[in-house]
């Protein structure tokens, strides 16, 4: 009876560690293997513990791996800033528009993600008024917006905005709004509210978004793809072109595992800094 | 709306906090004054054209049934709600459109409302920080007061490393450390013990007397208002039922309502048989000054405290007092007295309280089952409209009817 108490958690566990294996242990591990082999398609490939293709892909491709981090960084900036106050119109202000408006924020995805990045590069072709209104308003001095990098990154913000916006506007709509009038009857104007406590009580959900945007924009071509040119390739679109165009697989891997690495370090370091601080209203035991 | 606490982010505008004008505690002139003020949600009216006028250094206490309004009469005070009509004026002055952080009032909330991310100290503290009270102070002030409500220990933990008591405990400690000028306290003792309730009702009377600060206080507990207030309002539905100090509100109710919230209620009913006398159904007739206050021949009821009757086996009653006669129902012992209920008619029920002097008197109270006469002197007899809750608040305040009865 007990014995079988015990395992119940591990049975529960089951289809979903069932899953990860075939899914995600077992690729990754190929993909591992694969990133230390050298051969062609042609040829096969043999592995020969060829690290060279790690060392290959940070130095020939620096460029593109700063200007993915560069990217994604700006926008999930962009994101934030224009998520948080969304969320908090949403969650505080929007009254029975509440649901209509969280539709409005999801409904994108009815579309597929390809469909509605190449719909922003017709919107942003240089014979489209929307380009032309930018040019009278000089904000295109070269007379195009396509093939910036503003482009991309706008791009970018628009498609992963919908990931900054819901744990944003979980974490808000969590806030016990008795706590903003308890700052306010303790003389706290309606900015310290904000500061001291409707940012520090939603900084979990500011985290999550900003991993949720962040991560996926990073590793992103589409973006770039469609809204960029060759000086504005990002790392996915290098990836991208090793696995379908020149077939280098060893090297497509070993992009792949080292874009992961510095993700997976920047978010131990990031969760290190911004997480504890964060969740140690929940978080802190006793003394 | 003013001062909602959900501004967008965007503009960081100045800090206005810097000066509220509550850091003058002390200085006097925190009188609190409702003009009329109603308090609608949708068609729902939660506090119906109230007029209060609350003195600078009172102590007054709103005691009311749940829902009746008086959570929501705080927060118009407090600055979170604006009244649908009517005037909130502190210091004489309206404060219609002044934020709560500009409120010279404090609050202490039913639900606590306390900062989750910050300690007990943090959480004290808020309110002098935000007013650039200096750091040595602060610390001062905030290690007395967390000592006041014996909280000392637990200053570095987090709310919810508390109980509900130390949380409410907490929660008044970071409203009375500012000494604002109005402190407005819903229910603040409501989840502690009788021993800590009674130290915290001791310490908070003399606070209010000794910083003279005006507290409007919402209590479900008649002893509680009785004992600390200087004035009592009971409200119903949303009405003032009644607004006068502790012993007029006991000894004179004035209507059924009030008689029954604050007390146990022993209502006879009687008919009005002149300007200066009344007669108590199926009893005597009783001369009355109160019988002044309604017309010959209108019905009321007479309302005596159950410490102020006394009992007696019918053949020793006191022939020169009023009294009715009744059926001992059940009798209980309490103590210091035993509670005796008694029949008197069908849907009259009377509670006694019979002081236990000695245990050979208490030995020889009539039992259960007995035929009984239960006494009184006039004198602690008084009239109450038989309300009809709508009559009961209109016409002339309350107030103004209670002190044309005293005398
Ligand atoms: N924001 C609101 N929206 C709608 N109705 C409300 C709102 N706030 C209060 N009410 C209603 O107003 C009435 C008075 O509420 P209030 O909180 O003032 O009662 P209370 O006297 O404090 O009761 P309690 O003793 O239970 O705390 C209640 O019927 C309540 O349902
Ligand atoms: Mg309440």
């Amino acid at each position: 009876m007990s014995l079988r108490q015990r395992m119940t958690p591990y049975w529960l566990l089951a289809p979903g560690l069932l899953w990860l294996v075939i899914f995600f242990v077992i690729p990754m591990y190929y993909m591992g293997e694969l990133s230390l082999k050298t051969g062609t398609v042609q040829t096969g490939y043999e592995l020969t513990w060829a690290f060279s293709n790690y060392s290959d892909a940070v130095s020939q491709y620096s460029e593109q791996f700063i200007r993915s981090f560069w990217y994604a960084g700006v926008a999930t900036v962009f994101c934030l800033l224009i998520g948080y106050p969304l969320a908090y119109a949403i969650a505080f202000k929007a009254g029975r528009w509440k649901n209509l408006m969280l539709f409005a924020v999801v409904a994108p995805f009815f579309t597929t993600y390809l469909i509605r990045t190449i719909a922003w590069k017709t919107i942003l072709d240089d014979s489209s008024p929307v380009v032309s209104v930018l040019k009278f308003l000089g904000m295109a001095p070269d007379g195009h917006v396509l093939a910036t990098s503003g482009a991309v990154i706008a791009g970018l913000t628009y498609n992963f905005l919908p990931f900054m916006v819901l744990p944003l506007f979980t974490a808000l709509e969590r806030l016990d709004e008795r706590l903003l009038e308890a700052g306010k009857d303790l003389y706290a104007s309606t900015a310290q509210t904000f500061f001291r406590i409707t940012l520090p009580l939603t900084m979990p959900g500011i985290i999550a978004g900003i991993l949720l945007t962040f991560i996926p924009a990073a590793g992103d071509y589409v973006n770039a793809t469609f809204l960029g040119g060759t000086g504005q390739a990002m790392i996915g679109n290098v990836i991208q072109s090793k696995y379908l165009v020149v077939t280098d697989y060893s090297e497509a891997a070993a992009l792949s595992f080292t874009l992961m690495a510095i993700i997976l370090v920047a978010l131990l370091v990031y969760i290190k800094f911004a997480g504890t601080e964060a969740l140690m209203g929940e978080e802190e035991e006793a003394t | 709306m003013e001062g909602s606490p959900d501004q967008p982010p965007t503009d960081p505008e100045p800090d206005q906090a810097g000066e509220p004008a509550a850091s003058a505690a002390g200085s006097g002139s925190g009188g609190v004054t409702l003009e009329g003020v109603t308090k609608q949600f949708g068609d729902f009216t939660a506090v119906h054209d109230m007029d209060l006028d609350i003195a600078d250094g009172e102590f007054f206490t709103m005691l009311g049934p749940s829902g009746c309004g008086k959570t929501t009469t705080l927060r118009m005070i407090a600055g979170f709600e604006q009244p649908t009509t009517g005037k909130v004026l502190i210091d004489g002055s309206d404060v219609a459109g002044l934020p709560a952080y500009k409120r010279p009032t404090n609050t202490v909330f039913q639900s606590y409302a306390l900062f989750p991310h910050m300690t007990l100290e943090e959480n004290v503290g808020f309110g002098l920080k935000r007013q650039k009270v200096p750091k040595a102070e602060i610390k001062e002030r905030v290690g007395r007061e967390l000592e006041r409500v014996g909280l000392s220990r637990e200053a570095k933990r987090k709310p919810n490393q508390l109980s509900g008591g130390q949380q409410q405990r907490v929660a008044l400690a970071r409203a009375l450390v500012n000494l604002p000028k109005v402190l407005l306290l819903d229910e603040p003792l409501g989840a502690l013990d009788l021993k800590l309730r009674k130290g915290l009702q001791v310490q908070l009377k003399q606070i209010q007397r000794d910083v003279g600060i005006t507290f409007v206080y919402v209590t479900h507990d008649q002893e509680e208002a009785l004992t600390m207030s200087d004035r009592i309002a009971v409200m119903n539905e949303g009405k003032i039922e009644q607004c006068a100090d502790p012993e007029t509100v006991y000894d004179r109710p004035s209507s059924t309502f009030v008689a029954g919230f604050i007390g146990v209620s022993n209502l006879m009913p009687a008919v009005v048989r002149g300007p200066g006398e009344i007669e108590i159904a199926d009893g005597p007739a009783v001369p009355t000054e109160d019988a002044k206050q309604f017309t010959t021949g209108e019905k009321c009821f007479a309302v005596v405290r159950p410490e102020k009757l006394t009992v007696s086996l019918p053949g020793n009653a006191p022939g020169d007092q009023p009294g009715v006669d009744g059926i001992v129902e059940s009798s209980l012992y309490l103590g210091t007295s035993t509670q005796m209920a008694i029949k008197v008619a069908d849907d009259v029920n009377m509670t006694v309280l019979v002081p236990n002097a000695s245990e050979d008197a208490r030995q020889h109270l009539p039992g259960g089952g007995a035929k009984v006469r239960l006494n009184w002197l006039p004198e602690h007899m008084h009239l109450v409209a038989e309300s009809d809750p709508e009559e009961a608040t209109s016409g002339p305040t309350p107030t103004d009817q209670i002190t044309e009865g005293v005398n």
